[in-house]
């Protein structure tokens, strides 16, 4: 495991980048409240398929990257996203075995901790709290979750990333 | 990390790394700007004489006003001349065009085209149509985010155009929403009054429309009033935004120096409970 080549590099950050600008790319106001979090799916991907090569690191990197372009807290992301790589991490053997159905359910909770943690770092900076919708896009992040799990693992066949 | 972000120490990495993800950002308008460029290109000869004529009309119209504005202008330099007060006159501006990008939903943020290149400082006062829009929180290179005045943790030191009365305006978190909270009841306010920038706080120019109050309750029990006002700009519809740097007149700028102690003094008391949201 540990002399396998790596390969696709670009293809994970490729996957980010759509990731990223499908997170701020503009919606109607109703569609906003419903934007589910792309990057944390994809993240949780990667780690889930390629845990040797993305973990904590690229998720706080990617949370610092997602911070400087929501114009949140510097951090506020990261911390979230770096935890959810992590217990992905220690549970990607379990998840890569599950159905689908109960793999989205395991993201939902993956995916409302990350909201969780953000609102608690609202809470402390001392940020009104949020309206109750703050709570629905990881709803949609679970519906998501098997076309989101077939398109990149399909990707990562075709361009036989390891 | 969290707390030395809000001692303010991280700006310049978050400056850098804006400057990396601008791409993205310039991704995301693409569509935006495209149909933009789409409509104006091919817009029809007809529409554009018309669009042509009203905008001349306008113009006239405006500089109509604008000459009145002028001999106005003088008399209030020579009457306060009189009066021995110095104050800042002239504002230079400058138009910047707002990024079609959704930054965090529970905030009023926006993307502005203009940057650290085009010389925007941090805490700028952004107007629209000469009503207030809000300030520069962020700058970038080539972009900074505005915090608009409807935003929770924005507040912005005003008085009623009426009478002078003075007070603060604080943002709800709703678009078209502002909150006086500092009001007792009997103070004398009503339904529709015009509520101008005091300038005091020094960070937005004095006299500058902000908002119109809407609604006043007055509880008998309640030591203070509740009353809302409704942003004079369009918040939710403005694509172009301007940018103020308040000028002042080099033979006041002496004045304004021997004047700066107790102005900062008054600032200090003033912008304490700008801060406190």
């Amino acid at each position: 495991m540990t002399l396998t080549p790596r390969s696709g590099t670009p293809v994970i950050i490729a996957s980010f980048c759509v990731a990223l600008l499908l997170a701020i790319l503009p919606l109607p106001d109703w569609a906003q409240m419903l934007r589910p979090q792309w990057y944390t799916l994809v993240l949780i991907y990667w780690t889930m398929a390629l845990p040797q090569r993305v973990g904590v690191g690229v998720g706080w990197l990617l949370g610092i990257v997602v911070d400087v372009l929501s114009g949140t807290l510097l951090g506020q992301h990261a911390l979230s996203l770096g935890l959810i790589a992590y217990i992905t991490f220690e549970m990607h053997l379990r998840i890569r075995l599950f159905p689908l159905w109960q793999q989205s359910l395991t993201i939902l909770v993956l995916l409302l901790l990350e909201k969780l943690l953000s609102l608690w770092v609202m809470g402390a900076v001392g940020q009104p709290t949020p309206p109750l919708s703050y709570w629905a896009p990881p709803l949609v992040g679970m519906l998501l979750w098997p076309w989101v799990y077939i398109v990149l693992r399909d990707l990562r066949r075709k361009f036989q990333v390891s | 990390m969290i707390i030395d972000h809000r001692q303010h120490h991280l700006e310049s990495v978050r400056s850098v790394l804006s400057t990396i993800t601008y791409p993205l950002q310039f991704v995301a308008n693409l569509p935006i700007a495209i149909g933009y460029w789409a409509s104006e290109t091919f817009a029809t000869r007809t529409r554009l004489q018309e669009e042509n004529r009203e905008l001349h009309r306008e113009n006239l119209l405006l500089q109509g006003r604008q000459q009145k504005l002028a001999a106005l202008e003088a008399e209030n330099m020579r009457l306060r001349d009189l009066l021995d007060s110095s104050f800042k006159l002239g504002d230079r501006v400058l138009i910047a065009e707002l990024i079609a990008v959704d930054m965090d939903p529970y905030r009023q943020l926006v993307l502005l085209n203009k940057g650290s290149n085009s010389g925007i400082y941090k805490g700028q006062p952004v107007l629209h149509a000469n009503a207030v829009m809000g300030q520069v929180v962020h700058v970038n290179r080539f972009t900074s985010s505005v915090l608009m005045i409807t935003d929770a943790s924005h507040a912005l030191p005003i008085q009623v155009n009426r009478n002078g009365l003075r007070t603060v305006a604080i943002g709800t978190g709703h678009i078209n929403e502002l909150e006086l909270p500092n009001l007792p009841n009997n103070a004398d306010i009503k339904v529709g009054d015009l509520l101008v920038t005091s300038g005091l706080g020094g960070r937005f120019p004095s006299g500058y429309p902000v908002a119109t109050v809407t609604t006043i309750t007055r509880e008998p029990g309640e030591p203070f009033a509740r009353i809302r006002a409704q942003p004079s700009a369009h918040l939710e519809r403005a694509r172009e935004a301007l940018l103020v740097w308040t000028l002042t007149p080099p033979d006041q700028d002496a004045a304004a120096e021997t004047d700066a102690a107790p102005e900062t003094s008054g600032q200090a008391a003033v912008q304490t409970p700008a801060g406190e949201p």
